[in-house]
């Protein structure tokens, strides 16, 4: 119940076109009830008696006109309610969908890190995009059937027993009969098809993975292995889906059962109860119930199952989209766990950073901490390297910088201000990260460097361009800046895409830059260049560069050496090929031939 | 049962596309389609029969009615008994017909089921089979999302017209023409009434149904864009927050929903007004009919005619008449319910039929790699068993066959090449690698690194040149037979949905457990693996996303270690682990590479100092070659990248 609060709170601007498309399909009902009730007194007109009778007195047209008329006038009050219905059913669902679809992004844009990692981003994606789509196909029945159906059911019903009271008991019996069948099926299909779209999803996912994995698919000439593979997975889908299949197929006939029994009773007891109920007095002949009547019983008999059916089948959409709107009540739901103070700071004052007694964890319930009693003082316009394997929690270090995540323990200055204590976009606009998975989104060149700082000059981008030593190859562009970026970077060079992404953090003019590994895929020649760059023309900034690559860190002011969330050792380099055999050993590993080239 | 999904329609389908669906649906199952369109039948008698019922016991009603009026004029007394023969007949022809159309529904369902899931098993593999068939080049062309589309999407418009909307269309038209025939056997003229007003209700769907299509296309567009747009901007969400880009891309995003919900608003109103509007048309036909039947009835002006010849106008004859009439029209409400899903089934078909006829790589190698025992005299002969040996085996045209052994010899002279035939990007390459060496590609991302092992492995073909493999030029051995002599490890480590076990046994399908755990020690994937909480048995999942980048790199390095074949290339192998554990790995790797022919490119030179040649490449031509002494004594290039360092300092 909260869930549907929770959604339908992006209904808003729409909740207008909601009661229309509803109240419109009301009148639909209401007239679609009348007219075979008109229509059977129409019927009843056409009579041999009267048209023989009125062969020879003149038949009086003003009932069968007023009913025509009426009919007809009906007819179009029922195109009209239905036509607006279905626009306004249209615009409610699609408008519902829009203002999910836009809450969603924005929420996921206030979320910290911490909230994507819970998500992931695919799920994030899946949520967006097909969880609403069902979501918006779900409430779009919804609204032309919950009214439709209901009272089409009821009001036929009703009119059955207007029209025959003696008769209209077979629909007590046939209904809830139905009903039940009808709602047995669909739970039962729903169980199993939960299970297939599981299984559906995975084969899906194995298509996938061939894909990106192709080359290796190839290299390893599992070619046919996959196939078969497939092949298996594909025939265990199609028995899966076969069987709630021919569960589903039940539907049919059990509808056609119920609408053949109304058939059967209405056409046979009615011929029965017709003549039984005949009177004739002097050659005139009465009749309580006519084949008017039963005609119109048999309409009322189809409308009413027709509706059951309708309602069977929202059930199973709701069942089915059920899932879908969980998933996405639990985005709109979540808490960002990062927000701006509420007086914040507008101003970093300078480059310096201080972790004092830090520790962090990803969740507060892990065992673990990621980072343990740090210490580290950095003064403004120093250059910090950071060495470490993986899992030494590196990035981790830096991300705490930018308040990307929270510490858990200690304090963390920058600009001798705790970071919890600015504005974010005041912060992450002076602390610039390049990340370690970088990325680049579809647009042009410029139009990417800009995201560093929308007002940047053209002047302004080629000045950050030659510090990452990007221009060179820009200029080898034919459309230079205005080279468009495929999705993810697609069409340029690993190590262009990092250079790329520097100049774009550069662009901000930071106070704090923080390299996580990007320079790993430019050449040695370039990335040294790139750093002497760096010293000399942004030297207020503080720059902190994690690499692996040892020649990128060795003339820093301080190099800090990680392993399992601990700082183990800082110094110079100097200081650190005297005193640590391991950051010795690392050195000569990547260096053991340079020294014999460089003597020579 | 349907999955929502409202994806898919990239563009329009090709002409033919239905007829080659409907012919495999065919060739496939006829004699299911046979029994299907029979079940249709009785069913559409069966519902079409109630009109019939109808006028029967209208017309017993009356019989009764008039006999006994005619005869007395008491009270109804013996009214049914008079017709209670009659009535009891139309019981007993209602009950056996119904109850043979349940059957025939029953039984349809229960096939359609078979035959929907099992033409869509049928396609899937199609197009899998074909896909894995493929060379890499279409990969290359084709977007991933775009494939993974048809899989998805397309296959399950398929599934929709396959299941509902060609049996509705069948059922319709039977239906129709039964109806017609009730239709005409009651009235010609009314019969002509009728059909105007379907021209109509045609006329209507047609208009509506079109604009419904043209705005769900045009729905697929916006949100086939808004899909990337999200993707790219959840993938990139990080960096979002890093620049501070969430009021930019809110506002973006913003512009392409109001576009996404305008045409999904007009794509669903046109495809939601078109039930009321033709079901109203009907609504309207009937009354029509009903009025000019009446007034045919009193006035009689002409007689009326029906397929059995001319007669008076009866009320009978025109109740049943409307009965059929109103039937007639409602049934094309259900198909005009189709349209959306024809069109897009048949662009989704289009798609489908397309990767199916993409053109397979072609292989017209026919040296192949067979065990080989290497007697003493040094003769080859060939095996069944492993021997650790393997030879070439080389068929020639004069029915003679020889046989080279397995050696690893790799030899490119002149080569060039080009992915588009007029944009060469490989000039003049010769390489020489004799077995065991390892040789060592340096120069920038574009350099041509990978272009030159792509040809190697012949995932394209050379433009001039040539390449031979122990002497044996490479268009000569079957592919799967050079690619099975290699083995590769490349930057981006694809694993498959699985436990680490299976992963790693990628390399050889036969290795046993012991051999994995072998090739993982080799690559110093042992200890994380163990360290995992199922250890060899932990499922990998989203292409191993649950592992680092590093770790997944080792188990494709274990994976090539299982392999064990005698040629390796090893793209940007080690670019994603850090310093510490490449020294790791490189003790593993040393161990791997020894006796094997080695193809390496890496970024970081300290990985190929000991490379016996260094190949240094610019713009697609090797510019510097020789060892690294040789290349730092030369003060090129490669001494200018392996210094840069420290030429600062």
């Amino acid at each position: 119940m909260k869930m549907i609060k929770v959604l339908f709170k992006s209904i808003r601007e729409y909740t207008k076109d909601s009661i229309f498309a509803m109240l419109f399909v009301f009148f639909e009902v209401i007239m679609e009830i009348s007219m075979p009730f008109l229509t059977s007194l129409l019927i009843d007109e056409i009579d041999q008696d009267k048209i023989a009778a009125a062969r020879t007195i003149g038949f009086d047209f003003t009932k069968i006109i007023w009913l025509s008329v009426a009919l007809i006038a009906m007819s179009f009050i029922a195109l009209g309610s239905g036509v607006l219905s279905g626009k306004y059913a249209a615009s409610a669902s699609a408008g519902f969908a829009k203002n999910l679809r836009k809450d969603l992004f924005k929420k996921v844009n206030d979320f910290s890190f911490a909230n994507i990692d819970k998500f992931s981003s695919s799920s994030l994606v899946t949520r967006l995009t097909t969880d609403v789509t069902n979501v918006q196909m779900a409430y779009m029945m919804i609204i032309r059937t919950a009214v439709r159906a209901p009272f089409m059911m009821i009001f036929s019903v009703i009119m059955a027993f207007v029209q025959s009271p003696q008769l209209a008991w077979v629909f007590v019996i046939v209904v809830p009969l139905l009903f039940g069948a009808l709602i047995g099926i669909m739970i039962g299909v729903h169980k199993i098809f939960r299970r297939i779209f599981k299984k559906y999803d995975a084969l899906n996912e194995s298509v996938q993975e061939n894909i990106s994995g192709i080359r290796t698919v190839k290299s390893y000439v599992r070619e046919d292995y996959e196939i078969n593979k497939f092949k298996k997975a594909s025939g265990e889908i199609k028995k899966d889906f076969t069987y709630a299949e021919r569960i589903i197929a039940w539907n049919q006939p059990v509808m056609q059962f119920a609408i053949f029994a109304l058939n059967l009773v209405i056409i046979n007891v009615g011929g029965y109860l017709i003549l039984k109920n005949t009177t004739i007095v002097n050659g005139e002949v009465k009749q309580v119930l006519t084949i008017g009547k039963l005609t119109s019983l048999i309409t009322y008999g189809i409308q009413t199952l027709m509706s059951l059916m309708m309602l069977s089948i929202i059930f199973l959409m709701i069942l089915m989209s059920l899932e879908a709107a969980r998933r996405i009540t639990e985005v709109l739901e979540e808490q960002p766990t990062i927000k701006n103070p509420e007086n914040p700071v507008f101003e970093v004052k300078d480059g310096s950073i201080e972790f004092e007694n830090v520790s962090f964890k990803y969740k507060a319930d892990a065992e673990k901490n990621a980072l343990e009693n740090i210490n580290l003082s950095i003064k403004s316009g120093q250059t910090i390297g950071i060495l470490g394997g993986t899992g030494s929690s590196k990035t981790t270090l830096v991300n705490l910088i930018s308040r990307l995540y929270d510490v858990s323990e200690g304090t963390l200055k920058v600009g001798g201000i705790d970071v919890k204590e600015y504005d974010l976009d005041t912060l992450r606009n002076q602390v610039s990260v390049v990340l370690q998975k970088n990325l680049l989104f579809s647009g042009t060149i410029a139009e990417n460097l800009r995201w560093g700082n929308p007002n940047a000059t053209d002047e302004e981008l080629k000045q950050a361009c030659d510090l990452a030593c990007a221009s060179e190859f820009i200029e080898g562009f034919n459309d230079k800046y205005e080279t468009h970026i495929e999705q993810g970077g697609s069409n340029v060079s690993g190590g262009q895409k990092q250079r790329l992404c520097i100049a774009r953090a550069l662009l901000k003019k930071p106070k704090v830059l923080i390299l996580d590994d990007s320079t790993s895929a430019v050449d040695t020649k370039t990335d040294a260049k790139i750093r002497a760059g760096l010293k000399q023309f942004i030297p207020e900034t503080t720059k902190i560069i994690i690499a692996q690559r040892l020649t990128s860190i060795q003339d820093a002011d301080l190099i800090i050496m990680m392993d399992g969330g601990t700082i183990i050792d800082r110094g110079t380099h100097e200081e650190l090929m005297k005193k640590n055999s391991e950051y010795r050993e690392t050195y000569l590993a990547q260096n053991h031939l340079a020294e014999e080239g460089g003597a020579k | 049962m349907p999955r929502m999904n409202i994806k898919g329609g990239r563009g329009k389908a090709k002409k033919g596309t239905m007829k080659r669906l409907l012919g495999n649906l065919w060739k496939d199952y006829n004699v299911l389609i046979i029994l299907v369109v029979l079940c249709i039948i009785i069913n559409a008698v069966g519902s079409v029969s109630a009109s019939f019922f109808l006028g029967r016991v209208t017309s017993i009603v009356e019989e009764a009615v008039n006999t006994v009026k005619t005869t007395s004029s008491i009270p109804a007394e013996g009214l049914y008994e008079s017709v209670r023969g009659s009535l009891m007949m139309l019981l007993i022809v209602m009950g056996s017909i119904y109850l043979v159309a349940l059957i025939a529904n029953t039984i349809f369902g229960q096939i359609m089921a078979v035959i929907t899931q099992g033409f869509l098993d049928k396609i899937r593999t199609k197009m899998f089979s074909k896909m894995e068939k493929l060379p890499i080049s279409y990969f290359d062309r084709n977007l991933r999302g775009d494939i993974m589309s048809t899989y998805t999407n397309d296959v399950d418009a398929i599934r929709q017209l396959i299941s509902q909307a060609i049996p509705q269309v069948i059922s319709t038209i039977l239906t129709a023409a039964l109806l017609l025939g009730v239709m005409l056997i009651n009235s010609l003229y009314l019969t002509v009434v009728t059909l105007i007003g379907v021209f109509f209700i045609f006329f209507t769907t047609v208009k509506v149904g079109g604009g419904s299509a043209k705005y769900f296309m045009r729905q697929q567009q916006a949100v086939a864009k808004e899909e990337g747009f999200i993707e790219e901007m959840m993938h990139g969400q990080k960096v979002v927050k890093v620049f501070t880009h969430e009021e930019q891309a809110i506002e973006d995003f913003n512009k392409l929903n109001e576009q996404l919900f305008d045409d999904m608003y007009k794509a669903n109103a046109y495809a939601n007004v078109l039930a009321p509007i033709i079901h109203n048309i009907g609504n309207i036909l009937y009354v029509v009919i009903a009025i000019i039947g009446t007034i045919m009835c009193i006035y009689q002006p002409f007689n009326n005619l029906t397929i059995t010849g001319f007669s008076a106008w009866t009320a009978a004859s025109v109740v049943a008449f409307l009965t059929a009439a109103r039937q007639f029209a409602n049934n094309f409400n259900q198909v005009s319910q189709q349209i959306n899903s024809v069109v897009m089934a048949l662009a989704g078909a289009s798609r489908v039929f397309d990767l199916i006829d993409q053109e397979e790589e072609k292989d017209e190698g026919y040296v192949t790699l067979v065990n080989a025992k290497i007697n003493e005299d040094g003769t080859i002969e060939e095996t069944t068993e492993r021997t650790g040996h393997w030879a070439w085996k080389h068929p020639h045209s004069d029915g003679t066959l020889t046989y080279t052994e397995l050696k690893g010899d790799i030899r490119l002279s002149d080569v060039d090449f080009g992915y588009v035939p007029d944009k060469i990007v490989l000039h003049n390459i010769s390489i020489f690698a004799k077995p065991g060496q390892k040789i060592a590609f340096v120069g920038a991302t574009g350099a041509g690194k990978t272009t030159i092992t792509n040809l190697i492995t012949r995932f394209y073909d050379l433009a001039d040149g040539k390449v031979r493999y122990d002497g044996i030029n490479i268009n000569k051995i079957k592919k799967a037979d050079l690619r099975r002599s290699i083995g590769m490890v490349l930057q981006d480590t694809s694993l498959f949905t699985g436990t680490v076990k299976e992963n790693i046994r990628y390399g050889n399908l036969d290795a046993s457990d012991e051999d994995i755990i072998k090739a993982a020690k080799i690559a110093n994937a042992h200890d994380f693996i163990t360290r995992l909480p199922q250890g060899y048995d932990t499922m990998l999942t989203n292409d191993g996303s649950n592992l680092s980048q590093g770790q997944r790199q080792l188990l494709s390095i274990a994976r090539a270690a299982l392999a064990d074949a005698p040629v390796l290339i090893l793209d940007e192998a080690t670019s994603s682990i850090d310093t510490h554990t490449e020294q790791l790995v490189t003790v593993g790797m040393d161990q791997l590479m020894e006796g094997r022919t080695v193809f390496v490119i890496a970024h970081r030179l300290s990985t190929i100092q000991n490379s016996n040649a260094i190949m240094v490449l610019d713009h697609g031509s090797i510019i510097e070659r020789g060892d690294h002494e040789d290349l730092i004594k030369a003060k090129g290039t490669y001494y200018q990248l392996y210094t840069g360092a420290f030429e600062l300092e």
